[in-house]
């Protein structure tokens, strides 16, 4: 790593940067951290408000068991400790947008302690990886949004979002560059969609990040933090870490002080910008919630939480350079996204099934038709594997043409852009164009003779030791039979002919 | 009919049911009655005649068609302003929630209209319960029946349940829910010669009362005798899903278990509570209770409660701590009062509609928890205070080794003269000295009627039992009220 290492090369020298980052996740449940009221995003203004919600006289917070369950198991797939005792705190201020006057938190007593995520530097290197510690994930509620749109002179407050159960998940100072910040933030979002306690739809608000930075002389002790909030993309938070880093080496290398505030990210302008410094920060006066009971979690709970995990991102990896003998760099691919490894693993068990064969035997087709021929063809189009008009049982019938010899890979894009356009399956296609592969060895003689007695210079070439240009005969033959002859065959034929 | 309004829980209840009268006729006496003393005694914010009469036509309806009735059914009770009552309005009696209508019910009082209870009003109380004398209503004060002897001066109802204990003491209303944070059951009923339990926290529902101190707030009945309170008590008692503090415990037959006879039963007199210069009266009537209770059979034993003094401290640093949360959600933005001044801001319209529409004691309290709060003063404070509670439950639990229950005085005096106390904030706070210890460790505890003191101003004596043994209490309470024998009760002035 050292020769790699990010450093920010300011005028008096080599300046490093730390980085940790608090996540708030919103957690997937159909309820509140502590109401019944629904989470579906984008329903009309104040449509989604209990009684507690709105801090109506005398309403209680009941503890939401899901958004719990879902807390502990996002603990468990970092292996982080699992807290059986935790508490709920009061975070007291005034704003608009927060009914009760205070957040219900968790300061004290986290429901999970410390855990760790690692991150991979490299996409073709799996080995080069770093460890990021977590330090902490607890459970509060998320506050409602202010509205200033809707009036000339009066600001608007749509409590929706009031109350609905986030993560807090703090990362240790471990980072070190803007790619190691997004890598960890990618990988958070993948391993929270694994376990389906968020669905990391960051452009939703699902999830956001607040980034503190600091930097300093490298191996000299931390230097004072920034923290900017609510950034709302991986590449907002790289950004904010490179803008953020160059600001305070510019801020100290000219003789000032960088001073601990909250900032806010201007995407347009690509610079952060201060927000309130220390002096004027909230004093929360954090204690213990009266009206909730210490939170206790039994062993059959915790038991059914880690019962309940699927197979996590770093294990189907694994698995899949192992067990299947992906390349890293598939293997990677395909399970950087919950949904992509379902799909993939769904074409697998579906090309076996038609192929007759062994998930291991037909794996390395998949991926490889899946990353290059398929990711390639739904990028032209715009579109992805959800929006795709091909399912994985369509992908299936296509590549087992192709494990059968009916038709060559080249014929298989044809058919894979007329599945695209039309929505018919590989099968249909093949049938209505002719498509299928030529195995008669007389079409192909014919062929072959043809492309010989019109080159007959390069058949002289070739025979005089011009190697290479057997291709060049491959690929005639394959043109003069529209791409239908059956490849093994034509270059048979063709080495027999060519003597 | 007058007669009628001398009546109780028990004696309603089992009158509306044989026949004797019927429901709507008790809940027309009871209305006139209201009527009659609001001028005089204010204990009412909102009067709902309409609400009685309905609940006891339903009654009479009911018994007519020969379906089972409930264990109040035909009782019109008064319910404390702080307890949310759907399409009536609910104040807490501060101006900041002046107009406020609740679209939804308390568990309390509407388990308490499933038993087939009436409401014949809000009840004022001190403003968002804080209070010991009823006079930080934003209201008016509630004046008490009682009167010196000889004297007309207005005397105080206590508090902050000030509107139901004058309400029961004057034959306003049968009985009144309470709640007690610090004594505001035990103390007001102390002051007007009636009846009132605070349960083990946990056993009432919290959801649908306003919030005062979280960890303290409980739910209890006040009446006229002890038999009416354990009534009452089983129909507002209960689990709730909706209060995460709610005790998962079944409710246990008090009335049913009422027994005077403390044979086998050892009383515990807590050697803290004779504080120096303790009212003379006061003393006599501890001393009368012991007698009582030996009388029934218990054995006395001297305990001791040796963080007793630092309770009340404690209290008052925990009670605004959590106020001051609890109240922030007054802010004028959703509902109750907002004063928004020309051209305010989002902090100019929070000052604005708070300082107006808060009284002076809830800011003093909302300042105090703040403070105490605050980075900086949290572990001098709130955590020391906490430290105390800890403790003072601990010195409970090992009384209760060895005793059943604990008698003691509920209040140091008997009550005082309404503006004799509200210029030494401290010196009312320390009313609730005998009170608060039992709130800090969350259990049951009631003042019973003991006698009048040497002015003809009611005494009450204080039974703290066991958590979850609100039996153990009532029937100490029983026996004391076999034998003190109080038939005491102001001649009608209003």
């Amino acid at each position: 790593m050292s020769e790699t290492a990010y450093r920010i090369h300011g005028a008096t020298g080599e300046w490093e940067v730390v980085i940790g980052l608090e996540v708030h996740a919103q957690i997937t449940t159909h309820s509140k951290l502590f109401s019944g009221a629904s989470t579906t995003f984008g329903a009309e203004p104040n449509a989604q408000v209990s009684l507690v919600d709105a801090a109506m006289p005398g309403m209680l917070p009941v503890p939401n068991r899901e958004c719990i369950r879902q807390a502990v198991r996002t603990g468990m797939a970092i292996d982080a400790q699992i807290n059986k005792w935790s508490r709920f705190d009061r975070k007291n201020y005034f704003y608009a947008d927060l009914p009760q006057g205070y957040q219900i938190s968790q300061l004290y007593h986290p429901i999970v302690g410390e855990g760790a995520i690692e991150i991979q530097l490299d996409d073709k290197n799996p080995e080069n990886t770093k460890t990021i510690g977590v330090e902490r994930i607890h459970v509060e509620q998320d506050a409602g949004k202010l509205m200033h749109d809707q009036h000339p002179t009066m600001s608007y407050v749509d409590l929706n979002r009031s109350g609905v159960a986030l993560m807090e998940i703090v990362s240790r100072p471990d980072m070190r560059s803007p790619a190691e910040a997004g890598a960890y933030l990618s990988k958070l979002r993948t391993v929270l969609r694994y376990v389906g306690s968020c669905d990391g739809n960051m452009d939703q608000g699902s999830m956001r990040a607040d980034v503190n930075v600091s930097v300093r002389r490298p191996g000299e002790p931390l230097g004072t933090r920034t923290e900017t909030k609510n950034v709302n993309s991986v590449r907002f938070v790289m950004a904010v870490v490179e803008q953020e880093a160059k600001r305070q080496v510019g801020v100290i290398e000219d003789g000032g002080k960088i001073v601990q505030e909250t900032r806010l990210y201007d995407p347009d302008r690509n610079e952060t910008r201060s927000m309130r410094s220390k002096e004027d920060a909230h004093d929360y006066r954090y204690f213990p919630d009266p009206d909730l009971l210490p939170l206790v979690l039994d062993d059959a709970f915790v038991d059914e939480c880690r019962a309940s995990l699927p197979e996590l991102p770093d294990a189907k990896r694994h698995r899949y350079e192992t067990a299947l003998g992906l390349s890293p760099y598939n293997a990677g691919v395909l399970t950087a996204d919950v949904e992509t490894a379902r799909w993939f693993e769904h074409l697998l068990a579906e090309s076996a099934t038609k192929q007759g064969k062994r998930e291991g035997e037909v794996a390395k087709q998949a991926a490889n038709w899946l990353t290059s021929e398929f990711f390639g063809a739904l990028n032209k189009l715009g579109k992805d594997l959800f929006s795709s008009p091909i399912g994985p049982e369509g992908a299936a019938g296509l590549l087992a043409l192709i494990g059968n010899g009916t038709i060559s890979g080249s014929i298989a894009k044809q058919v894979l852009e007329k599945m695209l356009e039309t929505g018919d399956s590989a099968d249909v296609i093949v049938d209505r164009e002719g498509l299928k592969q030529t195995s008669d060895t007389g079409a192909i003689e014919a062929a072959v003779d043809a492309v010989l007695a019109a080159n007959a210079d390069k058949v002289e070439q070739y025979r005089g030791g011009k190697e290479a240009l057997f291709g060049f005969f491959v690929g005639q033959t394959m043109k003069a039979m529209q791409g239908k002859g059956n490849p093994g065959l034509v270059n048979q034929v063709l080495k027999a002919k060519l003597g | 009919m007058s007669e009628l309004t001398d009546l109780g829980i028990a004696a309603i209840r089992d009158g509306v049911a044989t026949g004797t009268f019927t429901a709507t006729e008790v809940a027309g006496a009871f209305n006139a009655a209201v009527a009659e003393a609001q001028p005089a005694l204010n204990a009412f914010i909102v009067t709902t005649p309409d609400h009685a009469l309905a609940a006891a036509a339903r009654v009479d309806a009911d018994r007519a068609a020969g379906k089972p009735l409930g264990t109040m059914a035909g009782v019109p009770i008064g319910m404390k302003d702080l307890f949310a009552t759907k399409g009536v309005q609910t104040t807490a009696a501060s101006h900041i929630l002046e107009g406020f209508v609740p679209q939804y019910e308390s568990t309390v009082s509407q388990k308490l209209w499933d038993a087939g209870a009436g409401m014949l009003g809000k009840l004022n109380l001190d403003q968002f319960a804080m209070g010991s004398s009823n006079e930080t209503s934003a209201f008016g004060n509630v004046v008490s029946p009682w009167r010196r002897e000889g004297d007309t001066a207005a005397i105080a109802p206590g508090g902050s349940s000030g509107g139901s204990s004058a309400a029961v003491a004057a034959r306003l209303a049968p009985a009144a829910t309470g709640t007690d944070t610090g004594g505001s059951i035990r103390q007001p009923a102390a002051f007007t010669g009636i009846s009132g339990i605070k349960p083990t926290y946990g056993r009432c529902s919290r959801w649908g009362i306003v919030a005062f101190a979280s960890s303290l707030d409980q739910a209890g009945p006040m009446a006229r005798d002890v038999r009416d309170c354990a009534i009452m008590l089983e129909a507002m008692a209960g689990f709730d899903p909706k209060d995460s503090t709610s005790l998962d415990l079944p409710v246990p037959a008090w009335d049913a278990g009422l027994s005077p006879d403390l044979r086998g039963k050892k009383v515990g007199i807590p050697r803290e509570y004779r504080v120096d210069g303790l009212d003379a009266d006061v003393a006599k009537s501890w001393d009368d209770g012991i007698a009582w209770l030996k009388d029934a059979g218990a054995e006395i034993v001297d305990i001791n409660l040796a963080h007793t003094k630092y309770a009340l401290p404690a209290y008052y640093i925990i009670a605004p701590a959590e106020a001051s949360s609890n109240l922030a959600r007054y802010d004028g933005v959703r509902y109750g009062l907002r004063d928004l001044p020309d051209g305010a801001g989002l902090q100019d319209m929070y000052a604005a509609t708070r300082a107006a529409g808060f009284g002076a004691e809830v800011k003093r309290r909302i300042l105090i928890g703040t403070y105490v709060l605050s980075a900086g003063f949290y572990d001098a404070y709130y955590t020391q205070a906490q430290k105390v509670r800890t403790l003072i439950a601990r010195d409970f639990k090992d009384a209760f080794q060895t005793v059943d229950v604990i008698l003691a005085p509920t209040t140091p005096t008997a009550a005082f003269g309404l503006g004799e106390m509200v210029s030494d904030p401290l010196a009312m706070y320390l009313n609730d000295v005998f009170a608060v210890p039992a709130s800090l460790a969350g259990l049951p505890a009631m003042s019973v009627p003991a006698g009048l003191n040497a002015q003809g101003l009611p005494l009450g004596l204080q039974i703290i039992g066991r958590p979850f043994d609100e039996q153990g209490v009532l029937n100490a309470g029983l026996a004391i009220e076999h034998r003190a024998n109080f038939i005491a009760r102001q001649e009608k002035w209003w």
